[in-house]
């Protein structure tokens, strides 16, 4: 292992991959330092689960190369798979095994001393004692994501990847996810999740968006929000109804977006942003206000241009 | 988890093929043991089959229906009929007074056989003409026909012990001439019985293991295991073992029956016939595996299931004798492990064959099972391509 690779977890240049001749994924580079977390986002069908695929030896990049714990993706699958912990966006898991013998298998596939002992260690870390006996199909969503997690965490890995693992889970049990993947990253895991809420992309390390296959932005939030150029006012008002389908379209302005009580007009033309907006600027009963772009108005503006682009 | 121990957590355990091949093998047994359906039918699958072959379907017919053309009355023709009747597969339920009659009994199905007693009968016995005694049988019904056709023979000796001929023992003083278009090869509970056992578990384990992979693509659980490090070759060895014990139990369940109920011996070694009926056990769940890998979906693999097991039960000597199949239904099936199966469970149990003389067939089903078990691992996709 080289000096570089110890520092970085994942590494890959040029990814692509097509299926039927559709390009899901396109010429992707990335990489993930050791001991981060690193949130993959984007909508759905962009190519987050291809190249999580790609990553751990489960689907052969077309072209591109890369390496994940300094291994090949192409030829050490073998090697990444015994250090990648892989959580699947669908409960994957054994229904009809219990939530102990499914853990039980995990720890025997892998070679681990004592089974029993490490499963039954497991299901306490993970806040399942008493329904150890329970099988896996019977547990609620929340549980069912927790004892994934543990199921993937149970060999040790270097690096975990994890798609979309909250998805439909309660906040209660999201927050407690996050909480446990921090202290994962503390241990010194690298973790790799894809989600679709931006809160949780708050609380990562580093962010990638990807839309259509390829890779629009990457960095820190305010590194993304600070290369999306974005400007951003926040109405607040009467009949921000009608000033919003009077807004939309106006150059210079890209999107506009209710939020609660308050609307948000962002354009990437600060000056055409400026002219538009202006007559409406003194209207009484309107307030105006410059403020940051969100992570969810850059990300959406990432999207409106890529379908631009790609489609 | 701190990072000290990172290193030799990660180093290559020993004996990693056996225990992720075990894990594998834990995690199938505890599946099957809470599939109750299918638990259940591992057992009552043999039973009835076993009954329903045994004693409904291809049992020896007894009490058939049978009219009799008596052209002369005559103590050695009623001792003809008697001992017929006593050998309980025919009943006579008409009598008839001309030719036309008897033909349009058995044309019309009423009567499955029809006896004649031709006119001058006793009297052409008394002068040792060996007259003929007509019994003809309505084949369309091979099985009925033809085991109480086998019967004839004793009849003559039969008939003649109630009656004081002092003739010649050695040649019979009359002769039985059976018309039958059906060539009646003795299919009796002795040859089926063993056929079924080969019959029963090659439907039940193709079955078992055809569905394993296409399970775990349609539930998903596909992604985890190939995600984790584990070979082809384990997952197969993992998924194949438990079944080979549940076979072993179904073989006994049959044989026992076989033995116990309907009599049938066991000559040769039971220890070589539970180690080929083994050997057989484990061709088909590797067959049924390579199905598997080659079905995208559980319909799919259950179609291909059938679709072998059709020949295997035609072809294999089960259902016609194998010698009077054309050439080319023989290469075919050859290629069967049911062909070779019948051969040996037939030979062991009726003949008392040992291994000696089973070495070609014992070779043909090794041969069977390393092709299917090649083809599974290679076909086994790593990937989700």
């Amino acid at each position: 292992m080289t000096e570089a690779a110890a520092e970085i977890a994942i590494d890959v240049k040029g990814l692509s991959k097509s299926f039927d001749g559709r390009e899901v994924v396109h010429d992707l580079s990335m990489q993930v330092k050791r001991g981060s977390i690193y949130g993959f986002l984007g909508p759905n069908g962009s190519g987050k689960t291809t190249t999580i695929r790609m990553l751990c030896g489960l689907l052969t990049p077309d072209s591109g190369e890369g390496t994940c714990l300094g291994f090949d993706i192409r030829r050490d699958a073998d090697k990444i798979k015994r250090r990648v912990g892989y959580m699947t966006q669908r409960f994957s898991l054994y229904q009809d095994l219990s939530v102990r013998e499914n853990l039980e298998f995990v720890a025997r596939l892998y070679g681990m001393p004592n089974p029993h002992q490490v499963a039954r260690d497991m299901v306490q870390r993970l806040g399942l004692g008493g329904r150890e006996r329970q099988l896996a199909g019977e547990l609620s969503g929340g549980w069912k994501q927790r004892l994934a997690l543990g199921a993937c965490t149970l060999p040790n890995p270097q690096l975990l990847l994890l798609d979309e693992p909250t998805a439909g889970v309660d906040p209660k049990a999201r927050r407690d996810f996050w909480n446990e993947i921090h202290a994962l990253a503390g241990e010194g895991l690298t973790v790799l999740v894809s989600t679709h809420y931006m809160d949780e992309a708050e609380r990562c390390h580093e962010i990638a968006y990807i839309a259509y296959g390829h890779l629009l932005a990457h960095g820190t939030v305010p590194e993304v929000i600070a290369q999306s150029a974005l400007a951003t006012y926040t109405v607040s008002g009467n009949d921000l109804r009608d000033l919003a389908a009077d807004l939309a379209g106006k150059p210079g302005i890209d999107m506009v977006a209710p939020f609660g009580t308050s609307l948000h007009v962002s354009g990437r033309d600060h000056s055409a942003l400026e002219a538009s907006i202006a007559p409406w600027r003194e209207k009484p009963g309107l307030h105006w206000q410059s403020a940051a772009p969100s992570l969810e108005d850059v990300f959406i503006d990432l999207m409106n241009r890529s379908r631009d682009n790609f489609r | 988890m701190k990072g000290a121990s990172v290193q030799h957590r990660f180093s290559e355990p020993r004996f990693g093929f056996w225990r992720r091949t075990y894990a594998m093998l834990v995690k199938e047994f505890i599946q099957l043991r809470r599939d109750r359906v299918s638990f259940a039918m591992i057992v009552m699958l043999p039973v009835m089959q076993l009954m329903l072959f045994g004693y409904a379907i291809n049992t020896t017919p007894h009490h058939l229906p049978a009219a009799v053309l008596l052209q002369e009355d005559s103590d050695l023709g009623r001792s003809i009929l008697k001992a017929m009747e006593n050998t309980a597969y025919f009943r006579f339920t008409r009598e008839v007074h001309d030719v036309a009659e008897f033909d349009d009994l058995l044309l019309s199905g009423k009567v499955l056989f029809g006896v004649e007693i031709p006119r001058g009968f006793e009297r052409a016995v008394r002068r040792g003409d060996r007259p003929a005694l007509l019994v003809a049988a309505d084949a369309t019904d091979p099985v009925a026909a033809s085991s109480a056709l086998s019967s004839l023979g004793m009849i003559v000796q039969t008939a003649l012990a109630h009656d004081l001929y002092t003739g010649d023992p050695v040649s019979a003083p009359f002769e039985i001439r059976a018309h039958a278009r059906y060539n009646p090869a003795a299919s009796s509970r002795l040859n089926i019985v063993p056929g079924l056992v080969g019959t029963i578990l090659t439907m039940t384990m193709l079955i078992f293991t055809a569905l394993s992979v296409t399970r775990e693509i349609e539930r998903g659980t596909m992604e985890s295991l190939l995600s984790m490090p584990i070979t082809p070759v384990e997952v197969m060895l993992g998924k194949i073992i438990p079944y080979v014990l549940v076979g072993f139990l179904q073989a006994s369940i049959i044989i026992g029956i076989g033995v116990f109920l309907f009599g049938v011996p066991v000559m040769g070694s039971l220890l070589l016939l539970a180690l080929l009926s083994t050997l057989f056990i484990a061709t088909n769940l590797s067959i049924g595996y390579t199905f598997s890998t080659l079905a995208q979906n559980q319909l799919q693999a259950m179609q291909l299931s059938m679709m072998f097991f059709l020949p295997s039960i035609l072809l294999s000597g089960f259902m016609f004798p194998f010698l009077g199949m054309p050439q080319w239904a023989q290469i075919v099936g050859e290629c069967l492990p049911l062909t070779h199966y019948l051969r040996i469970v037939r030979a062991i149990m009726l003949k008392g064959s040992t291994l000696a003389n089973l070495q070609h067939d014992t070779i043909a089903l090794f041969g069977l099972m390393l092709f299917a078990m090649t083809v599974a691992v290679l076909r086994f996709r790593r990937t989700l391509d």
